[in-house]
């Protein structure tokens, strides 16, 4: 691709431009078509590159650059909540262990889950989006890049407010689900829960941002010929999860609000003793809190789908079942909220419904995971540290989806609900089912995203610690919850015999706390010292790895048509490309939907400081909100003058027309 | 990767023989419905286990073949990739078939389940309290009405209706040993049937967080012969004996004359208050603030003279009392069999 062969040239059929020349030739400026490379790239990277100096760098809308922040800023929060998790696991190393007591402990556990959620899990899959899903469907930027950078400037701030607020002691401590009437205002004075509220709506902000982004970038900036069949398997498992998030955010949004508005209003929608219901909570709630696995899972299944092919040297077995199972599973994902509930006594008849439907979602999982071992099953694939960790997402995953199964049967669940055998569960299914995954994803995307590898063998040692101290942490925690330990206690007894086991997982947590160091080093060692990757170090299929590595810019020179799903398989030479694109401003080619086909040319938008002052705006609106409801009045204006910056019109001749 | 499984379940083997001695177990069942769910869990988890061995010889298969000589990535083996396909829809046929499966077992096990109180003839409510357990036997004859706080005697080989609510926020009830767990919601009632099998002491604790002592929150079921049992529930029936000597019956003066008495009960004297557990008895008990601590009179001495020491963040507030003032109530308490 890097250098275009011009007889695969094809020329657009640009409805938009059918008559430029003739009639505005002041709307048109130079096109790529017929240029040659090193002119190209000058005209490219001026017009897409990010302004220079403090105010420029805040005022990045690459998404290259957005995701990198992302994910260095998700990379933090999972130290800080590892840090949480070994502070608690050292406390509960041996009964009545004095070292942390129940109001740190609570703030610790509550803090642990709601970073591991609400700041790594979700941001950092769809941080890996935002940086991967253009560069796969071969467009120069993300769909709606102010927002994209809006949503990160977002993040950022409830994320720090979180920490700030555990700095100061008043981190929320009822959990990371935060039911009421525990949350409530008469069982938590204070600004604890309040701090959950709106910390809460602020990541979901930015979370339906990306989201918003990412579907439209696949759906209209899909390069020509990628029709629905041709897109990679990752961007799918990514469109999929945006829809989920699209559907499942504003349920735990409202949640956070109606909380808040019990607690600083005097609404009574949560209290049992004015007519409200405190288990309507739960439904909201877990109406979210569901499909959210599901929005920290989908993602990784990507991952394992673009990894498993690159080392076994084959496409994916089963692309089309693969793709409906995504799709099955995001639907059925929003029908099994209710088996978190089930002890709270509801009509065993609903109940069983929902033990169905829980169990359902094995079956399209289930495929998923015979696809990927069909595609295995070719011969003895390359191994490197990246499929390793896929084999390492194989081994702990299933146990994980196994004892989900479990836990979907009503009487089973009663047993073992809230206890530690549901934190080994979802430990399982969330650090084998994601974690493991992105991991690999690391090593396999790293080279694209700096140019360099990063060390095999200490990504060997890498594996093997994480393996063995995430198995020793969480496998023993299945027994001690069957023998009676419930979750989020502080202490416990040494009568109940729980001591020695503890210990070993303490001892398992500092493990998998460790493998986390050395994956620091390498990441730096890689930076600083790797070895230079070249454009495509795996011999993958994907578009990404057609262009160099880091990506420039405005990602491609030219944009490729794609003619398979692994495009760089099937071109083997050079891969076709499409010319037309004005090259001295920042324009897109918008394709159909369904078959791809070049539909108009579209302008991207420009570096632009107001996302950042608008989502400072928003940010002071949440932080303020937490003391007074006039918050929301006063904080509008500010909002409302950063909004009309954002969106002042440019006098483009577009926006006039 | 086999050779560590191995060594994992080894260890496991290990732990778990340690830990079934547990009367806090749920794979230690003592009751209809522990032993219920208990064949179900093992049920479930050897079928599970089949299922992740033979999920992991799939995968590991691959690994002891010859590396692949194909260079072309997209010539894929037609005939190879058809007779996957076969093999993939036979795995998805079976997996539904599983589902199901497990989905009636779990029906049935329900139903089995729903069916053990039918004809409970003792009904106790239970409500959670942050953190301790207000223990009420119903009666149709006023008189025979009994409030106790967190240890719960029943008579053995009977089954017991427990109605579960809550004034405060959701706790829930758990014996892993007699059943499974249930919540005590505000604003609703839950009714959980339990039976014993053999007179013991099965101990559980509040399994939904419920604040800063959620995890000192136990309570004791003490299943007992009828008899015993009945000759409880009139002894408890009974107002407090008087004091017994003169440094109890400061105490008892003591007890009324101080905070105490705003949020304790004791029978048979003025002290009224319904905001902390019945101390009627409170000596019958074995544990001291839901089973934080033993019965005995160092542990109710440390107990009043420091209860944010012995359990941070506790209702139970600092009363100041000299030694001899503590000394005094101890005495009167322990007296209160």
């Amino acid at each position: 691709m890097s250098s275009a062969d011009l007889t695969s040239e094809r020329d657009l059929p640009q409805r938009e431009t059918a008559t430029e020349g003739d009639v505005a030739p002041e709307h048109d400026g130079p096109r790529d078509t017929g240029m040659d490379d090193a002119s190209l790239h000058r005209w490219l990277a001026r017009a897409w590159r990010t302004p220079p100096g403090i105010i420029g760098a805040l005022s990045s809308v690459d998404h290259k650059v957005i995701a990198r922040r992302y994910l260095i800023t998700a990379f933090i929060f999972l130290c800080l909540g590892g840090l949480n998790a070994v502070a608690m696991r050292i406390q509960l190393s041996g009964p009545q262990r004095g070292l942390i007591g129940p109001d740190l402990y609570n703030q610790l556990f509550t803090m642990h889950g709601v970073t591991m959620m609400f700041l790594f899990a979700v941001p950092i899959v769809q941080a890996t989006g935002i940086y991967l899903v253009p560069l796969m469907v071969g467009t120069r930027n993300i769909a709606f890049p102010r927002l994209n950078a809006f949503g990160y400037w977002v993040y950022l701030s409830g994320g720090v407010f979180a920490w700030v607020s555990f700095l100061l002691n008043m981190a929320p401590d009822v959990g990371w689900f935060a039911y009421v009437p525990l949350s409530g205002p008469e069982f938590s004075p204070g600004k604890r829960a309040d701090v959950w509220a709106q910390m809460i709506t602020y990541t979901e902000v930015s979370s339906l941002a990306v989201a918003v982004a990412t579907i439209v970038t696949v759906f209209k900036q899909r390069a020509p010929g990628m029709s629905l069949d041709k897109i990679p398997l990752y961007v799918w498992a990514l469109l999929v999860t945006s829809f989920v998030v699209v559907f499942a955010m504003p349920a735990v949004m409202i949640t956070s609000t109606f909380l808040i508005l019990d607690r600083l209003v005097g609404t009574h929608i949560f209290n049992p003793a004015e007519g409200g219901d405190a288990l309507l909570f739960q439904h909201l709630f877990w109406f979210f809190g569901h499909p959210e696995v599901y929005i920290i899972f989908l993602p990784a299944t990507g991952m394992v789908s673009s990894i498993i092919p690159a080392f076994a040297r084959r496409p994916a077995f089963g692309h089309l079942g693969l793709v409906l199972s995504l799709i099955a599973v995001g639907f059925l994902s929003f029908g099994l909220w209710v088996h978190h509930m089930f002890a709270t006594g509801l009509p065993k008849l609903g109940a069983s419904f929902f033990t169905a439907s829980s169990m359902l979602i094995a079956i399209p999982n289930g495929l998923q995971i015979f696809c990927w071992l069909a595609t295995l099953w070719d011969g003895r694939p390359v191994i490197r540290t990246p499929l390793l960790f896929v084999f390492g997402f194989f081994f702990i995953f299933v146990i994980g989806g196994l004892t989900g199964v479990m836990l979907a049967s009503v009487p089973l669940d009663l047993q073992v609900h809230d206890t530690y055998f549901v934190v080994a569960h979802f430990h399982y299914v969330l650090i084998g089912g994601s974690v493991f995954p992105l991991l690999g994803a690391a090593y396999f995307w790293f080279p694209k995203i700096t140019g360099r590898m990063m060390s095999e063998r200490l990504g060997r040692w890498h594996f093997w610690l994480a393996f063995i101290g995430f198995n020793v942490a969480f496998f023993p925690m299945h027994l001690v919850g069957l023998w009676g330990m419930p979750r989020r206690v502080y202490t416990y007894p040494a009568e109940l015999g729980w001591g020695n086991i503890n210990l070993l997982i303490s001892a398992g947590a500092v493990l998998f706390f460790l493998s986390f160091v050395l994956f620091t080093f390498n990441l730096l060692h890689g930076v600083l010292k790797g070895v230079p990757a070249g454009d495509n170090p795996w011999d993958a299929g994907t578009l990404e790895w057609a262009t160099s590595s880091p990506p420039p810019s405005y990602n491609f020179t030219r944009i490729p048509i794609v003619t398979n799903v692994e495009p760089l398989w099937a071109e083997r030479d050079a891969l076709p490309v499409a010319t037309g694109l004005r090259v001295d401003v920042r324009e897109l080619l918008i394709s159909t939907v369904a078959e791809a086909h070049p539909d108009i040319r579209e302008k991207s938008a420009t570096p632009s400081i107001w996302p950042l002052l608008a989502a400072i705006a928003v940010g002071g609106t949440f932080l303020y909100s937490i003391f007074t409801p006039w918050a929301v009045v006063w904080g509008a204006v500010p909002i409302a003058v950063t909004l009309v910056g954002w969106f002042w019109p440019k006098g483009d001749p577009e926006d006039e027309e | 990767m086999k050779r560590l499984a191995s060594t994992g379940f080894g260890t496991a083997c290990v732990l778990f023989l340690q830990g079934c001695s547990g009367w806090q177990s749920a794979l230690d069942p003592k009751g209809p419905a522990a032993s219920e769910l208990a064949w179900l869990i093992w049920f479930f988890t050897a079928l599970c286990a089949v299922i992740w061995v033979l999920v992991m010889i799939a995968l590991a298969a691959p690994l002891l073949m010859r590396p692949r000589t194909r260079s072309e990535p997209l010539a894929l083996d037609a005939g190879a990739d058809h007779r996957k396909l076969r093999v993939i829809v036979i795995a998805v046929g079976l997996t539904a078939a599983i589902v199901v499966g497990l989905t009636l077992l779990s029906f049935f096990a329900n139903r089995t389940l729903a069916a053990i109180g039918s004809d409970a003839a003792l009904t106790i409510r239970v409500t959670g309290h942050q953190w301790w357990w207000e223990v009420r036997y119903e009666d149709a004859t006023p008189s025979r009405i009994l409030t106790t706080a967190n240890e719960i005697h029943i008579p053995a080989g009977e089954p017991v209706r427990l109605l579960l609510t809550s004034t405060d926020v959701i706790h829930s009830f758990w014996i892993p040993s007699l059943a499974g767990k249930l919540d005590l919601i505000p604003g609703h009632i839950n009714v959980l049937d339990i039976r014993a099998d053999k007179p013991g002491v099965y101990r559980g604790q509040c399994a939904e967080f419920c604040g800063a002592q959620h995890a000192n929150m136990g309570t004791f079921i003490i299943a007992e012969p009828r008899a015993k049992f009945d000759a409880w529930w009139n002894d408890q029936l009974q107002p407090a004996g008087p004091p017994t000597n003169g440094e109890a019956k400061n105490g008892a003066d003591l007890f009324l004359k101080r905070p105490c008495v705003m949020c304790h009960r004791i029978g048979g004297t003025p002290a009224g208050g319904t905001v902390a557990p019945d101390l009627t008895h409170v000596a019958s008990r074995q544990t001291i603030a839901a089973g934080t601590l033993m019965m005995s009179r160092g542990n109710l001495a440390a107990w009043i003279a420091d209860p944010q020491g012995v359990k941070p963040g506790s209702h139970m507030p600092v009363v100041e009392l000299n030694g001899d003032e503590l000394n005094a109530i101890v005495a009167y308490l322990e007296g209160l069999k």
